[in-house]
């Protein structure tokens, strides 16, 4: 059985995806454009600005001209091979080999694929369907060439081409449909080469010199003279390992015994991959239909198996087997790059960069949840209680820490309300009264008014001030509002060491 | 050898001087038998002044358990701010603490005036004070971590053995603030402070509040001598008040 191939065609790949996540988008005349020196160029048009005479590589001011309504939207880069891959991975459905075509298209090799479906009209049909109701305006060929499916993809009438018959497909179509460079296309056109059939029985040597080896090697291909090589898309394959068992499991030494061979092959997957896992979970699926799972995080990628297994090995209390699990499943559902040489230079060097402290902290968060680990950096705010964020283990710091304030030690969650004697407006107090003890106020320093960020919460200022009794405790109060607003009131908010 | 100028018996004195050599020989081996490296920590001893000569080889003990107690918030604060100055010693550039906790109520940025990057500290928040201890527990066989700091009210004698093995296996520095504590039990923690506030000396004729000055007691140490002073944090460094005032304890051993 000879090859078959498939060519898909999406004619406004770019623009459709804008459609699709935008639909208003989808009847009006739309482009996309980028800046290219200094000024905005059309890079993709849809359908119905195409209709009014506005193609790619048009300046916008232009196009703009042409039809003053035009909807603009910022071109993505990249965006084109990401979508093919990700069009190519959901057109493995299809096919097992499906490679992207750049700059718009897809190639499937469908050998042997279409008496699934019934039939090449039918497998033709289901994919356009398919395509079309994802959102995509698409043309699509069947072809025993790579090239000759392209080509009638593009610039032929019909969409399947029986086998065998690619050649005379190819003859009444432009020469472009040979996928050669444009100069080329426009020195057979000035010839008047207007169709295949009227240069391809032109002597070889002839065509060489005149056109140069590319068109030779184009037509090669095309007709099946040539091999074409695919370079077809390879799907991600999720980070998961199961474990089948003839008896069901009911018993502890088991389940660890499944565990640790699930472990063992994954990390080896892991650690040939240069990854290292974050999250696990391990599911053991019962006879009875019930499915039994723990989980775990880690707090840095890694693929140590000791380690692992010592993690999970503490929730396994939890798995109940009941009458037996027959299926164990160990899934990586989040995971990293993790490069082990590095490893080794950290190593022993102590700091929160060692692996042994985040073994630990993978430690404690699986007794007692991740949620209890905090880390903290300087963030950019006045406001005592926003003035630090959480980080991650490994995160750096964006800003450095300020010391230009004083800041208590120790600060209060919530700030509590103290009874205080305040000589006049704006001086420290003399006297407050907290927790029912009377403290005399023997130095004091401020007051260091912190405003409210309007921004992200409304409410009053605080006047701060360090204060320190006769017995040489150092406390932090603060004025809420204005002295003259007789709502103010006094708060205890910290104690300074 | 020490040379004696001027010592008329001058076969006898040597005989001394070596007998008292060998006995200081040997207590340095008792000591390091007992689990104290015999180095000095030259960053942790530079600020102590006379605090050190309390320390069994007049150095601050590291890979071993210290306990700090205080009563009330606003000591609270001052002990963890003398804490926080040795922790800044001890780690260094490149070290790290995790400071567990079931109640925390210390404010990151505020640690950057003792010294420490705030950001190489790692605050575990727990539910109870049983896990406080447990994880202290584990934190303390993680050799690579500088200090652990646990903030607990209670913890009994095994428990504190416990961490106190754990620390001198892993000779990993644990402090144990005990705010607000029921009782005073025995514990098997090498030290036992206690900080309170003091007045603060007014900067020359600034007005305000000056540098902060602390009572330290250290009630107990294993085989060193207890003793308190009043020290002040100054720029990073601390800064002991030259005045020595005998504890109440070395005046129970005068008389006893």
């Amino acid at each position: 059985m000879g090859n078959r191939f498939v060519s898909i065609w999406f004619r406004h790949l770019k623009t459709d995806w804008f459609s699709i996540r935008q639909p208003h988008l989808k009847n009006l005349p739309f482009v996309l454009r980028t800046p290219s020196h200094g000024r905005m160029i059309i890079t993709a048009a849809n359908a119905v600005a195409v209709m009014r005479g506005i193609s790619c590589g048009v300046v916008l001011a232009d196009a703009r001209a042409i039809f003053p309504e035009l909807e603009v939207q910022d071109d993505k880069p990249d965006l084109v091979n990401k979508l093919l891959t990700r069009l190519a991975e959901w057109c493995i459905r299809f096919t097992p080999i499906a490679a992207i075509d750049p700059p718009d298209g897809i190639v499937l090799d469908v050998s042997g694929c279409s008496h699934l479906w019934g039939g090449d009209t039918f497998y033709l049909e289901e994919i356009a369907r398919k395509l079309n109701a994802r959102g995509y305006d698409i043309k699509l060929a069947m072809a025993d060439t790579i090239g000759a499916a392209w080509g009638v993809a593009r610039f032929g009438k019909e969409s399947l081409v029986a086998s065998g018959m690619h050649s005379e497909a190819l003859m009444s179509l432009p020469p472009e449909s040979l996928r050669i460079e444009f100069e080329t296309v426009m020195r057979l056109h000035k010839l008047g080469l207007r169709q295949v059939r009227q240069f391809i029985s032109m002597p070889r040597s002839s065509l060489r010199r005149r056109f140069g080896e590319h068109l030779l090697h184009q037509i090669d291909k095309a007709f099946g003279h040539e091999m074409e090589l695919m370079q077809p898309v390879q799907p991600i394959e999720p980070y998961q390992e199961r474990l089948p068992c003839l008896e069901p499991i009911v018993t502890l030494t088991g389940i660890e015994m499944a565990l640790k061979q699930l472990l063992e092959t994954l990390c080896h997957r892991l650690q040939q991959e240069q990854k290292g896992l974050r999250s696990a979970m391990f599911k053991g699926y019962r006879v009875d239909g019930k499915v039994e799972q723990i989980s775990i995080g880690t707090n840095r990628p890694t693929h140590h198996v000791k380690h692992l297994y010592k993690l999970l090995e503490g929730k396994l209390s939890l798995i109940e087997p009941a009458m037996g699990i027959e299926l164990f499943v160990l899934e990586a559902q989040k995971v990293e790059d993790h490069f082990s040489e590095q490893t080794k230079v950290w190593e022993g060097s102590g700091g929160l960069e060692d692996i042994r402290v985040s073994e630990l902290l993978d430690r404690l968060a699986t007794k007692t949840g991740m949620q209890s680990i905090h880390r903290y950096a300087p963030d950019e705010h006045y406001w005592p209680e926003r003035s630090y964020k959480q980080i991650a283990l490994e995160e750096k710091l964006a800003i450095p820490w300020r010391t230009d304030k004083p800041r208590p030690l120790q600060l209060l969650s919530k700030p509590e309300c103290i009874e205080v004697t305040a000589p006049i407006p704006d001086y420290p107090p003399m006297l407050f009264r907290y927790k029912g003890k009377l403290h005399t106020i023997a130095k004091a320093d401020g007051p260091e008014r912190i405003e409210q960020e309007w921004w992200l919460q409304q409410g009053q200022h605080r006047d701060y001030y360090r204060v320190e009794d006769v017995e040489g405790n150092r406390y932090w109060l603060f004025r809420l509002g204005h002295y003259h607003d007789e709502t103010y009131q006094w708060f205890i908010h910290g104690f300074f060491a | 050898m020490i040379y004696l100028e001027g010592s008329k018996d001058s076969s006898s004195m040597t005989a001394a001087v070596r007998k008292s050599n060998i006995i200081e020989d040997l207590q340095r081996d008792i000591l390091r038998l007992e689990g104290y490296k015999s180095g000095n920590n030259p960053a942790v001893d530079g600020g102590l002044g006379p605090i050190r000569d309390a320390f069994p080889n007049a150095s601050f003990p590291l890979g071993v358990l210290h306990e700090f107690l205080s009563d009330k918030p606003e000591d609270a604060s001052a002990t963890s701010g003398f804490a926080c100055g040795l922790l800044a010693k001890l780690m260094g550039n490149n070290g790290a603490v995790l400071w567990i906790s079931s109640n925390r109520k210390i404010f990151p940025p505020a640690l950057r005036a003792f010294g420490i990057q705030p950001d190489r500290f790692v605050f575990i928040d727990l539910q109870n004070e049983r896990e406080v201890i447990w994880a202290m527990d584990e934190a303390l066989k993680c050799g690579a971590l500088t200090a652990v700091v646990g903030e607990t009210r209670e913890i009994n004698f095994t428990e504190s053995r416990r961490l106190q093995l754990a620390a001198e296996q892993s000779q990993v520095t644990g402090f144990i603030l005990r705010n607000n504590f029921p009782k005073i039990n025995t514990t098997a923690s090498v030290s036992r402070w206690r900080i309170t506030s003091l007045p603060s000396e007014s900067i020359g004729e600034l007005p305000g509040i000056g540098f902060p000055k602390w009572r330290v007691d250290l009630i107990r140490i294993r085989n060193g001598r207890p003793g308190s002073w009043d020290i002040r944090w100054i720029d990073g460094e601390f800064q002991p008040v030259p005045k020595l005032i005998p504890s109440a304890h070395e005046e129970q051993k005068q008389v006893g």
